[in-house]
C-alpha cells in the first residue's frame, strides 16, 4: 500500500456501503492476524480484554479463499459467543488454517459496538506479497 | 458514472448496449443527476449480470443503485429455468429477505410529541438493537425448524403478533418451499438467540410523521392521513441469512465452474436453478425469508406492546411488510407470453400493480405498498406499484436512498453525539448504543431519497403516495 509506514500493520478502508479490512505482516499468517484486528475495529474502537481463548480451524483451495474463511470463522465466533476478540494467532499449513482468538464477552456500555460484521466477501479480495516484501491480506466486510 | 457509455432512452431510462459476453442489455433507471453520481462499478456489475445464463429481458438497476457484491445493490434480474437460468446467492445478498414493514397507529403527531422522550426511551429499552444485544427468545432445534417453515405465522402462533397481519405480509406471512434441512447447523446456531433483534448498520425502528401526501386517493385506501404517525421497521434474517449467504456463495463458485459458467466476478457465483445446489439454495433461502418475516412480526409485536402502554386505546395495524433482498418465483408477461421466472431483487422492492392476485382484497384494486427507507434526518416514502411496474422491471422499484458516502468518509465528517443533538433540535430523537454507528449513518452520507423516488415515479416503476419524517429512530 503506497504511503503507509512499515510499522502500520492494519487498516480499515472505504467501500460504498460497507468497510474493507487489510492487514500486513512478514508472512500471510501475520497479515491474516493483523486483518483480524481491523475486523474487530469495524465493531469497536474500545479496548478488548483477552479473557477467553477460542480455537478455530478452516480450509480453502487457495490462500485468498482461506483468508475469507478465516474472517468468516471469526465472525461466526463473535456472533454465536457474543464476544469481541483483541488478539489473534494464525498457523497456516497448506490449505488449512488453525487460529487462536483471545477476547471477552461484548460489554455494550464499555465497547459501544458500532457495526456488526455480517460476512467477509470476495470484493477487493487480495492476498499478495508487496514490493517492500511484506504480505498483505484484504477484503470488504458486509456490515 | 460516465454517461457517454450509455444510450439515453428517455429522461430516466438508460441502456448499456449488449457487448462482450452480455446476453441482454442492461437498463439503469435514474435521472441524469443521479446517474452521474452512481459509481462506475454499477455499470460494470449491471453488465456482468447480463452475461449470466437464462437471463430474461434485461439486467436492471434501480435509481438508488450502488456498488454491491456481484450484483449491484438496486439490481433486478429474472431467469428462466427452461432456458438454463441460474439462481445466485450474491444476487439475493447476505441479508436474505431484509425488508421493511410499516404499521399505522391512528395517532396524531401531537400525541407523540407529548410523550416523545419517554416513548423513545421505552422503545430503546424494549427493542434489542446492535451487536451484543440480547434477544429474549431462544430456539431449540424443533422450534428453529418450525420457525423456518412457518415464518410470521409461527410468530403469531407463539403470541408474537396478530392473525390479521398475515394478509398484509408478502406470501401471506409464510414462504412456501422452505427446507430447514438445507440450512447448515452453523447457520441455525447463529440464529438461536437472535429472534426479535433489530441488528445494526442501516437497520432501524422509526416512529414517523406523515408530512406530505402525493396521492390522496391511494393514501386514503392505505389508511395514511397527513399529520398522523406510522411505525416502520427495517431489518432482515439476522445471522441465519448471513451465514446461508456466505456458505452458498463459496459453494456456488465451484458449482458455476463445474456447470461451465464463465464468471466475470467471483461474487456472481451461481448455480443452475435445475441443479442439486440450486434447489438446495432455494430451500435454504426460503427458510431465511421465513426467518426475516418472523423477526419483523416479533419486532412489530414488541413495538405494539410499548405503544399499548402509552396509548391503551390505540392498535397498530399493519399496512404492509415487503422484502428487498430475495429471489421469488413469479409469472410475468414477456413478449406477450406468460413465463415462470426466478426474479432476483437485490436491494429492490417488489412493486405489484393493481389487480395482482398476490395482493389482499383491500389492496388489490390499488396496488402494492412499496416502502422506501431513507435516512435518520431526511425521512422515508411510501409508493404504490403501478400498471407499468411489470413491463419496466418485472414489478420492481428502488428500496432506499442508497449511500453517497462510505462509512469511513462519514466518520471523518460527523460526530454521533453532535448529530444526535442537532437532530433533536429538529424534533428527531435518535437512540443508539453506538455514537460511531450514528455517525456512520449520518443523513448526509445518503443520497437524496426524494430524488430517488421521483426518478422511480418518472420511470414508471412505482407511484409516490406519501412522505414520512422521523420523530424517533432506534438504531443498532
Amino acid at each position: 500500500m503506497n504511503g503507509v509506514a512499515p510499522d502500520v500493520k492494519w487498516e480499515r478502508f472505504p467501500h460504498d456501503a460497507d468497510i474493507g479490512v487489510r492487514g500486513w505482516g512478514a508472512s500471510p499468517a501475520e497479515a491474516f492476524e493483523q486483518a483480524a484486528l481491523a475486523l474487530t475495529r469495524v465493531a469497536t474502537d474500545a479496548e478488548v480484554r483477552e479473557l477467553v481463548r477460542v480455537e478455530v480451524r478452516c480450509e480453502a483451495p487457495d490462500i485468498e479463499l482461506l483468508f475469507v474463511e478465516w474472517l468468516n470463522a471469526i465472525i461466526f465466533e463473535m456472533a454465536t459467543r457474543n464476544m469481541l476478540f483483541g488478539r489473534f494467532k494464525v498457523n497456516i499449513i497448506g490449505t488449512q488454517l488453525e487460529g487462536s482468538l483471545w477476547g471477552e464477552p461484548v460489554d455494550v456500555a464499555r465497547h459501544t459496538p458500532a457495526c456488526e460484521p455480517k460476512g467477509a466477501t470476495y470484493t477487493e479480495l487480495k492476498v499478495a506479497r508487496e514490493e517492500d516484501g511484506r504480505w498483505s491480506a484484504a477484503c470488504v466486510i458486509d456490515v | 458514472m460516465d454517461i457517454s457509455r450509455l444510450t439515453k432512452v428517455d429522461a430516466t431510462t438508460w441502456r448499456i448496449e449488449p457487448h462482450g459476453a452480455m446476453r441482454v442489455p442492461a437498463i439503469i433507471y435514474a435521472d441524469e443527476s443521479l446517474l452521474r453520481d452512481i459509481d462506475d462499478k454499477v455499470y460494470e456489475q449491471a453488465a456482468n449480470v447480463a452475461t449470466l445464463p437464462g437471463i430474461v429481458g434485461a439486467s436492471y438497476a434501480m435509481p438508488d443503485a450502488h456498488w454491491g457484491y456481484g450484483f449491484p445493490i438496486g439490481g433486478v434480474a429474472a431467469f428462466d429455468p427452461e432456458d438454463g437460468g441460474v439462481v445466485s446467492a450474491g444476487g439475493v445478498g447476505f441479508d436474505i429477505s431484509c425488508g421493511v414493514r410499516s404499521m399505522l397507529t391512528g395517532l396524531k403527531v401531537t400525541d407523540i410529541v407529548r410523550v416523545q422522550n419517554s416513548l423513545a426511551e421505552s422503545l430503546f429499552e424494549q427493542i434489542p438493537a446492535g451487536l451484543g444485544s440480547k434477544g429474549a427468545i431462544t430456539l431449540d432445534d424443533a422450534e428453529m425448524d418450525a420457525m423456518l417453515r412457518g415464518g410470521a405465522r409461527w410468530a403469531i402462533d407463539h403470541g408474537w403478533g396478530e392473525l390479521r397481519d398475515l394478509e398484509r405480509i408478502e406470501e401471506g406471512g409464510t414462504m412456501a418451499g422452505a427446507q430447514p434441512e438445507c440450512i447448515s447447523e452453523r447457520a441455525k446456531k447463529r440464529q438461536q438467540r437472535e429472534m426479535g433483534t433489530l441488528g445494526s448498520g442501516n437497520h432501524y425502528l422509526e416512529v414517523q410523521a406523515i408530512v406530505e401526501i402525493y396521492d390522496a386517493t391511494v393514501a386514503r385506501a392505505f389508511g395514511l392521513v397527513q399529520d398522523e404517525v406510522v411505525v416502520t421497521i427495517h431489518c432482515g434474517s439476522r445471522g441465519l441469512g448471513h451465514q446461508i449467504g456466505t456458505e452458498f456463495l463459496k459453494e456456488m463458485v465451484t458449482t458455476a465452474k463445474d456447470a461451465g459458467i464463465e464468471l466475470p466476478d467471483r461474487e456472481l457465483a451461481c448455480a443452475p436453478i435445475r441443479s442439486e445446489v440450486g434447489e438446495r439454495y432455494l430451500g435454504a433461502m426460503r427458510g431465511a425469508i421465513n426467518c426475516a418475516l418472523a423477526n419483523r412480526e416479533i419486532l412489530g409485536h414488541f413495538a405494539r406492546r410499548v405503544f399499548k402502554h402509552f396509548f391503551p386505546t390505540h392498535d397498530l395495524a399493519l399496512l404492509y411488510d415487503v422484502s428487498h433482498n430475495t429471489c421469488k418465483v413469479e409469472r410475468h408477461e414477456v413478449d406477450g407470453k406468460q413465463r415462470e421466472l426466478y426474479v432476483h431483487r437485490k436491494g429492490a422492492t417488489r412493486a405489484f400493480g393493481p389487480g395482482h392476485a398476490e395482493l389482499p382484497e383491500a389492496l388489490r384494486p390499488i396496488g402494492q405498498p412499496v416502502l422506501i427507507g431513507g435516512s435518520m434526518g431526511t425521512g422515508s416514502h411510501i409508493l404504490v406499484g403501478t400498471e407499468t411496474s411489470e413491463k419496466k422491471a418485472f414489478s420492481s422499484a428502488c428500496h432506499g436512498a442508497g449511500r453517497a458516502l462510505s462509512r469511513h468518509a462519514a466518520l471523518k465528517l460527523w460526530s454521533g453525539r453532535a448529530l444526535i443533538e442537532e437532530l433533536a433540535t429538529e424534533g428527531i430523537l435518535i437512540r443508539s448504543p453506538s455514537m460511531r454507528g450514528v455517525a456512520e449513518e449520518a443523513p448526509g452520507a445518503y443520497k437524496d431519497v426524494g430524488a430517488v423516488v421521483a426518478a422511480a415515479e418518472h420511470a414508471g416503476l412505482a407511484h409516490r403516495v406519501a412522505r414520512l419524517r422521523p420523530l424517533i429512530c432506534i438504531k443498532g
